[in-house]
């Protein structure tokens, strides 16, 4: 696992002070009776990489803003099985699978946001030939949304507004989902100065970290998938590159660091974007 | 007197014989035309049933669901050919080759035709004027063929576009390319000719090269066959239609050996690509089953378990649509020049992936036919042609999947040879079985606490 630590770096991200706020278990919801909206599906990335929480805590602080009825299944919540899929392993997946799908049918779950592609992927793809039928929506899509409904307001002189950012294109997101327009939809409402990379959309290069290979050191080669990519990243002066995926943001920020731009330029999701340019309610 | 006689009378002679030669002539050439055009149709279909044999050696798979969008793919992405214009110009170049390709073979039913039945330009009369305009159409067809044939065989090799001097096209494959191309033009040039040398016998044996408005094209080369005798014309314009046919007899036998068969198969492989997104990985049902027995013995079936097996090893074991995608590869490698790993130097080419499951299955196919059965011979697919080092720098990023303008998926290969390397070999880079590990034992890929899962939003 790649730990990406930055410290003073990513403060700014939490631009509100510790408010005790509570993030709310589907164990909770159904002791009270009541049903959330919507499951957030954290994801062990999103649970347990130290960047990648980062990424849930804008999230859930979003949710919390906009009183979003929603849920996490805390401890409850496995892996998808989609790295064990992908790298072959498909007992493993089947367990998983089983087991996540056992769970949410038993809470009777309908909607579920998530904010990494490849738990999206699995679940929205591959869990309802499993028996595991939900309405999944990734959360550029939800936060694109929330944008149209005029539930996010941005602030006007948000941080963002006309700063060059460059948005990377999640394989998980764009060529298995078809889905490009919403995480730019989001970047637009922030009024930033849009770049696109060559490699873009449909043709969007990969991080290197999808089909298991976040998990293993990669095969000998010219040079590594993340650093190229991020290479090609920088070329465009963006000031941020805007991800919607924890593993693509793991890989896109150690390619920074290895040009040691990490002072310059920051690795961001969209939900962080998001949290730091919207109006408080 | 008596000696303009003796001239008229040896001229009748000579327009007697000549009329009895091409009687025999036309007659053998009949004869001829129809052995050659049956054998030529028998000794194709020949191999293309063999071809479908050896895509059926694959695995079953039900592909025929929702045909209303599967024809509507066949039309948008094998005719339209949807993909090839992610790149316009070349969609554009390759649009003319194709289209001349097609609408050509109308003007290869009149040749036919008139092979058969030993007539000149049957079209020509029933056609009227339109004839002319048709056999223009054509022509301009033709011209632009050869134009873009010689930009092609520029971009192979004097440009050397990167993905055509790739060491997967070393030897045959480079060979074949280039075969497919000069054929093009030799095709064509002969069609030029003789429609050239046509127009110049139509002043001198108006009887039989009926006369026609100039063609658009060939009318620019006539001069150049203006001062030839009636008997060299003719047989320049008798060769040309003959080696013109045979080329295409020739041509279309040379398909089941070459890439070139994609001008068929991209059709029923566009037909049968999958509909569901591209990220979705296909279920292995006896896996499910086996894990819901394991969860819930009460619904395992009684009696044996049939053995099962994981994967693929070799092409047998893959997707019947695996193996049709095999021989639809027409070898442009633009999968392999979006692959992240292959434009960072790893050793997997999805291309690579393609040619070496048909060539496997070349020899699968041939061993059978010889043997009348399968006989193992020691050789697999992994292994033997595709290595473990090339199956594990895929990222499933779906790229090659995306480029592929006649509907392969390489993915789906590299993941049923990746399936079978891991369940039935249990051959794992160290790190995947720590991963393995720890999704078992801790929900998670890290070895890392369930207990503290939720543990980031106890630090809000």
């Amino acid at each position: 696992m790649t730990e990406t630590n930055g410290q003073q770096n990513y403060n700014f991200i939490h631009p509100i002070k510790k408010n005790h706020m509570h993030v709310p278990t589907m164990a909770e919801f159904i002791a009270t009776g009541e049903k959330p909206e919507v499951l957030f599906w954290v994801g062990c990335a999103g649970s347990f990489d130290q960047r990648a929480q980062k990424i849930t805590k804008a999230f859930v602080t979003i949710l919390d803003k906009l009183k979003i009825k929603y849920a996490i299944l805390g401890k409850e919540e496995m892996c998808t099985g989609d790295p064990a899929r992908r790298a072959g392993n498909e007992f493993m997946f089947q367990m998983m699978a089983y087991q996540n799908i056992q769970i949410l049918n038993g809470y009777d779950i309908k909607k579920i946001v998530t904010a990494c592609p490849h738990c999206f992927n699995v679940l929205k793809n591959e869990y309802p030939v499993l028996g595991g039928n939900y309405e999944v929506i990734h959360h550029a899509t939800f936060l694109q949304q929330l944008i149209d409904e005029g539930k996010i307001k941005m602030r006007e002189e948000g941080q963002f507004k006309g700063k060059k950012i460059t948005y990377h294109d999640s394989c998980y997101l764009g060529r298995a989902n078809n889905i490009y327009e919403a995480p730019r939809r989001v970047l637009e409402a922030m009024d930033v100065a849009l770049i696109e990379m060559k490699r873009c959309k449909s043709n969007g290069l990969c991080c290197g970290a999808g089909g298991a290979q976040m998990f293993k050191e990669e095969e000998k080669g010219d040079v590594r998938i993340n650093i190229e990519r991020s290479d090609e990243a920088l070329a465009t002066g963006a000031k941020v590159i805007a991800a919607a995926c924890p593993f693509c943001n793991t890989m896109l920020t150690d390619g920074v660091k290895n040009k040691e731009k990490e002072e310059e330029v920051q690795v961001l999701d969209i939900a962080e974007l998001v949290a730091l340019s919207m109006q408080e309610s | 007197m008596l000696k303009i006689q003796k001239i008229c009378f040896s001229k009748q002679q000579i327009i007697y014989l000549s009329y009895y030669n091409l009687f025999v002539m036309q007659y053998i050439q009949q004869v001829a035309f129809l052995l050659l055009s049956g054998f030529s149709i028998w000794l194709f279909s020949k191999n293309i049933i063999q071809i479908k044999k050896n895509i059926l050696l694959g695995r079953d798979e039900d592909l025929s669901d929702n045909p209303g969008l599967r024809w509507k793919n066949l039309f948008l992405l094998a005719l339209g050919q949807k993909k090839m214009f992610r790149n316009p110009t070349v969609a554009v170049m390759h649009l003319i080759i194709y289209a001349g390709f097609i609408i050509i073979n109308v003007e290869v039913i009149e040749i036919i035709l008139d092979g058969i039945l030993g007539s000149h330009r049957i079209f020509l009369t029933p056609l009227g004027n339109y004839y002319s305009w048709l056999i223009n159409f054509f022509e301009i067809l033709a011209f632009g063929v050869i134009i873009v044939c010689i930009v092609f065989l520029a971009r192979r090799n004097i440009v050397r576009v990167k993905r055509f001097v790739s060491k997967d096209l070393q030897g045959w494959p480079k060979s074949d390319a280039n075969i497919i191309l000069i054929t093009e033009i030799i095709l064509m040039s002969l069609f030029l000719i003789m429609n050239a040398t046509d127009q110049v016998l139509q002043n001198i044996v108006p009887n039989h090269y009926h006369s026609t408005q100039p063609f658009i094209i060939s009318q620019h080369i006539t001069s150049f066959f203006q001062g030839y005798s009636e008997t060299k014309l003719i047989f320049i314009e008798r060769t040309c239609w003959w080696i013109h046919i045979l080329g295409i007899f020739a041509f279309l036998n040379y398909l089941p050996y070459s890439k070139h068969l994609h001008i068929l198969l991209a059709f029923p492989n566009a037909y049968y690509a999958r509909l569901q997104p591209m990220g979705t990985m296909q279920n292995m049902k006896h896996v499910q089953n086996e894990v819901t027995y394991m969860m819930q013995p009460e619904l395992a079936p009684t009696g044996e378990a049939q053995p099962m097996k994981f994967g693929a090893k070799d092409v047998m074991d893959l997707s019947w649509k695996s193996l049709l995608d095999a021989y639809s590869c027409t070898e442009c490698g633009r999968c392999s020049s979006a692959c992240p790993a292959n434009q960072t130097g790893k050793l997997l080419s999805p291309r690579k992936i393609m040619m070496d499951t048909r060539d496997r299955l070349e020899e699968v196919g041939q061993s059978i036919k010889k043997n009348g059965t399968w006989i193992d011979d020691g050789k697999t697919l992994v292994n033997h042609y595709i290595t473990i080092e090339e199956l594990r720098a895929c990222t499933t990023c779906n790229a090659c999947v995306q480029e592929c303008p006649v509907s392969i998926n390489p993915l789906d290969i590299i993941i049923e040879l990746r399936r079978s390397l891991i369940m039935e070999d249990s051959n794992a880079p160290q790190e995947w079985n720590a991963l393995f590990g720890n999704i078992e034992n801790n929900f998670a890929p890290w070895k890392l606490s369930p207990d503290d899962r939720d543990k980031w939003a106890t630090e809000l």
